[in-house]
């Protein structure tokens, strides 16, 4: 039979005979063609990219895919609505300018989501804690941390 | 018009007003840079100087960056010259545009220029419509004319859009994740990905690689590999196959002469006494026999990696004629001159486009990349090549920032201040980037036909040293002299990285003040403004001091410390001071940071903020951890837990204020904290704990060190 992933809410048919191991990372960008989650370091170590697996933040470089498969698996693609509408934490960091290169931006994104899922009202330095497995070498850490904190008050306020 | 305009070498260079500017039928303008965006917002900076001299809204200018094709030749983007060479030309540039099209405008309108407005593109006579816009004339004007810079550009209390916070155009991409927002999502139809395998250092010869063994590692019989002389890449439809081919072959390959390291030479100190060229820079040698006293300090840092978030990545494309190439380097006219020579090919047949990637910094591994990717495209026509290095790769074979040993001697009068100071320099190159004379691409050295080994040269003083980066301080101290060795031969290559040697001499100078400061028994700010005369430089000491509520400042000694440092980055752009809270314990931890800044003109005050903040957490994570580590195969930190970088938990709150005026040019200032950062902490550090730590990264190892001696 078959693999089919569900990736944010859609199901998506992998070409037969994808072996098991496949990390989720190579899937993603190069058989789905959704190239939003970074390649950093393939070694867990770096963050960028961060996707949710049934809400839950993982590496997608060393997730395998009979590790994911029947999950729910959210990329920083799906954030956004299918409108097109920006989540608040993307509205928040465009807001702030949140980013230099931009190049870990899409993991942090995504452990800020779970962040937030989890918590409503996170202090800065649960915000920190929690971001602490993303990276970014451009120094944007001040204006982001601001950010996920703009975010969470803006979906506070919204219910 | 401006009579007896000196034009910008960037103007100079290119001579022909349709290389930067073109009136497109989308109503829309599209302006040229050879400068490229590598996360510090300079698109957006050019376009806001291009849509100020048009007087178009910013959504109409389309800012064309790192074009061989059709964009000017502008070297590469480095020493945070972008706005003061690359902005001042467009501004020329777009000044004369609209001049010239206003002369169109009027000869059909049969008025003077003078009595046209424009908004929006559109003239205006009198606050009436003309029924004229750019568009309409833009094909009357002579496009291929070169420059004159003969056209005024506004004066700064005219400005509407230079000087305003403007979004970054870039970011929407970066945080949806839909397009492509870096080149490393380029994935153009028929794509092949590869990977190298890489020459362990430049004397290394392959002597066997079995590749029927890596076919099956890779698990794809269709495996192509790549050979010329020392250089292997491996090419598959599967991104994964080429890079287990790459593992494998890198842990099977079997080299004759690779190069081999000890941990010692990757130490600042391993510099001193090695060959080297001396220059003797500054006052002669003199007598400082009758000083009431001297004072002496050696200062390090190692070898610094890049770093950068994402490994390079370059597409390369071979059709029999013209050899196309997409990189995240810095310049794409250097690029393709200096691909051009390592493969023999006219340099008209070559084009390269650049695409964003992960900031740089300076120069990483981005060039090199491309040649590899060239080196397959040629062997393999007709294919799109993507090839990407390992993250290990990037680590392990990008050029560093050179480690460095700074000697500081000071001689003393009776009360205590400076009158004769020598800052003495160890120092491999800090510049060897390929085309220069004095650096190559990677792979070439790998070739039938390497090149030479390159000589060890540095900047120019003119354009501010390398290795003498902010040698001289700006306070008064006497006869200064500098004693330059350009170490000839380190142990790694090295070239370009944020701020050159600044930081390390400017950690050197501040920590000398401090300590002359403690001698003479005063305060650190107050000995530091006493011999400060220029009024922008005690400026941003002052406010920097207010911010950092300087006058409440500690005894120190209790692990609780507060330093300040200052720079003029190159002694000839951005002013800075920064001023560091610390808590020290077993180890440092970062409580705030505080900067004043003048810039002079700032296009861009968010962008330029944003340039600042990140600065200066960058400089803490070079000053708090960082270390590029070597042993006997080369450089051993392949890693994120080799190579640490500061972190969100140990992220200071960082207030930053630009403080410059409008009236004064625009100063470079993406590089201008990192050198005060390192030393502020240097100085804050010393603070908290009484004693002088002279070696970078102030990590736990030195603070114990410290603590026991």
């Amino acid at each position: 039979m078959p693999i089919a992933l569900s990736i944010n809410g859609v199901f998506c048919a992998l070409p037969d005979g994808m072996p098991p191991d496949t990390p989720l990372l190579d899937i993603l960008r190069n058989t789905l063609g959704l190239t939003g989650t970074r390649f950093g370091c393939g070694l867990e170590q770096c963050g960028a990219c961060m996707v949710l697996v049934d809400g839950r933040p993982v590496q997608a470089c060393t997730a395998a895919l009979d590790s994911v498969a029947g999950k729910q698996i959210t990329t920083v693609e799906g954030l956004a609505g299918a409108d097109g509408a920006l989540h608040p934490l993307q509205k928040a960091f465009l807001d702030e300018q949140a980013g230099q290169c931009g190049y870990c931006l899409s993991g942090i994104l995504v452990s800020a989501k779970a962040l937030l899922d989890a918590n409503s009202s996170p202090s800065r330095g649960e915000i920190a804690a929690a971001l602490d497995g993303n990276l970014c070498r451009c120094g944007s850490h001040v204006r982001i941390l601001k950010a996920v904190e703009r975010a969470a008050a803006a979906m506070r306020a919204e219910g | 018009m401006n009579d007896a305009v000196t034009l910008p070498l960037s103007l100079t260079s290119n001579p022909r007003l349709d290389l930067w500017v073109r009136f497109q039928d989308d109503r829309t303008v599209r302006v040229a840079s050879g400068k490229v965006e590598m996360g510090q917002g300079i698109v957006t900076a050019l376009a806001q100087i291009a849509a100020e001299e048009l007087d178009l809204p910013l959504d109409r200018v389309r800012l064309l960056s790192g074009s061989t094709e059709h964009g000017p030749d502008e070297l590469y983007t480095t020493s945070s010259l972008s706005v003061m060479v690359s902005g001042a030309s467009i501004r020329l540039v777009c000044a004369e545009a609209r001049a010239l099209l206003a002369e169109q405008a009027a000869l059909r309108l049969n008025c003077a220029p003078a009595d046209l407005d424009v908004a929006d593109g559109a003239f205006v006579r009198g606050g009436e419509a003309t029924g004229l816009d750019y568009w309409d004339v833009a094909s009357a004007v002579d496009w291929s004319q070169a420059p004159t810079g003969r056209a005024a550009p506004k004066p700064a209390a005219a400005y509407r859009v230079v000087g305003q916070a403007v979004p970054r155009a870039d970011l929407p991409a970066k945080l949806t994740g839909r397009g492509e927002a870096f080149i490393h999502d380029m994935q153009p139809a028929g794509m092949v990905h590869a990977r190298t395998l890489r020459q362990p250092g430049r004397d290394a010869v392959l002597q066997s690689l079995d590749e029927a063994a890596l076919r099956r590692a890779s698990g794809d019989p269709g495996l192509r590999i790549v050979r010329r002389a020392n250089f292997a890449a491996f090419v598959s439809g599967s991104e994964r196959a080429a890079e287990k081919a790459a593992r494998f072959a890198e842990t099977h390959a079997r080299w004759a002469g690779p190069r081999t390291l000890s941990p010692a030479m990757g130490e600042g100190a391993w510099l001193v006494g090695r060959p080297s060229d001396l220059r003797e820079i500054g006052a002669p040698p003199a007598d400082t026999t009758d000083a009431a006293g001297t004072v002496a300090a050696t200062f390090t840092r190692p070898y610094i990696a890049h770093a950068s978030m994402a490994p390079s990545v370059a597409l390369a494309r071979y059709d029999g004629g013209t050899l196309t190439i997409w990189s995240h380097g810095q310049g794409m006219h250097p690029l393709r001159k200096n691909v051009a020579a390592v493969l023999g090919l006219d340099p008209g047949r070559v084009v390269c486009h650049h695409r964003h990637g992960p900031g740089c910094y300076g120069h990483n591994g981005a060039d090199d990349a491309a040649l590899d990717a060239a080196i397959v495209a040629v062997a393999l026509p007709g294919e799109t090549v993507r090839l990407q290095w390992r993250r290990e790769e990037e680590f392990a074979y990008e050029p560093v920032s050179p480690a460095m040993s700074v000697s500081v001697r000071v001689a003393v009068d009776a009360d205590g201040w400076p009158f004769d100071w020598t800052q003495e320099i160890w120092a491999p190159s800090h510049v060897q980037r390929p085309g220069t004379g004095t650096g190559y691409m990677l792979a070439h050295e790998a070739l039938e036909n390497p090149p030479p080994p390159v000589q060890a040269t540095d900047p120019p003083e003119e354009r501010g040293g390398g290795g003498t980066r902010n040698a001289v301080p700006l306070y008064r101290v006497g006869a200064h002299r500098i004693r330059h060795h350009l170490v000839l031969e380190g142990p790694v290559r090295t070239s370009a990285l944020r701020g050159l040697g600044a930081p390390v001499n400017v950690f050197a100078i501040e920590a000398m003040m401090d300590d002359l400061a403690a001698r003479a028994g005063q305060d650190p700010l107050a000995y530091r403004l006493a011999l400060l005369d220029d009024p922008r430089a005690r400026a941003v000491l002052e406010r920097t001091a207010a911010m950092a509520g300087w006058a409440g400042r500690g005894p120190g000694g209790d692990g609780k410390g507060l330093g300040i440092a200052f720079a003029r980055y190159k002694n000839m752009a951005a002013y800075s001071a920064v001023a560091v809270a610390v808590t020290v314990a077993d180890d440092v931890r970062l409580d705030h940071v505080w900067s004043a800044t003048d810039a002079g003109l700032v296009i861009n005050p968010d962008g330029a903020r944003n340039q600042l903040e990140g600065g200066i957490v960058q400089a803490a994570s070079f000053a708090l951890k960082e270390a590029v580590k070597l042993d006997g195969g080369g450089i051993a930190s392949r890693d994120w837990d080799a190579y640490p970088i500061l972190r969100f938990s140990e992220v200071p709150p960082v207030d930053v204020e630009l403080i410059g005026s409008a009236d004064d040019p625009a100063l470079g200032m993406g590089e201008c904290t990192v050198g005060p950062t390192c030393a502020a902490i240097g100085n804050a550090v010393a603070h908290a704990l009484g004693k002088r730590i002279c070696d970078m990264p102030l990590d736990r190892d030195r603070i114990m060190a410290a603590l026991l001696a």
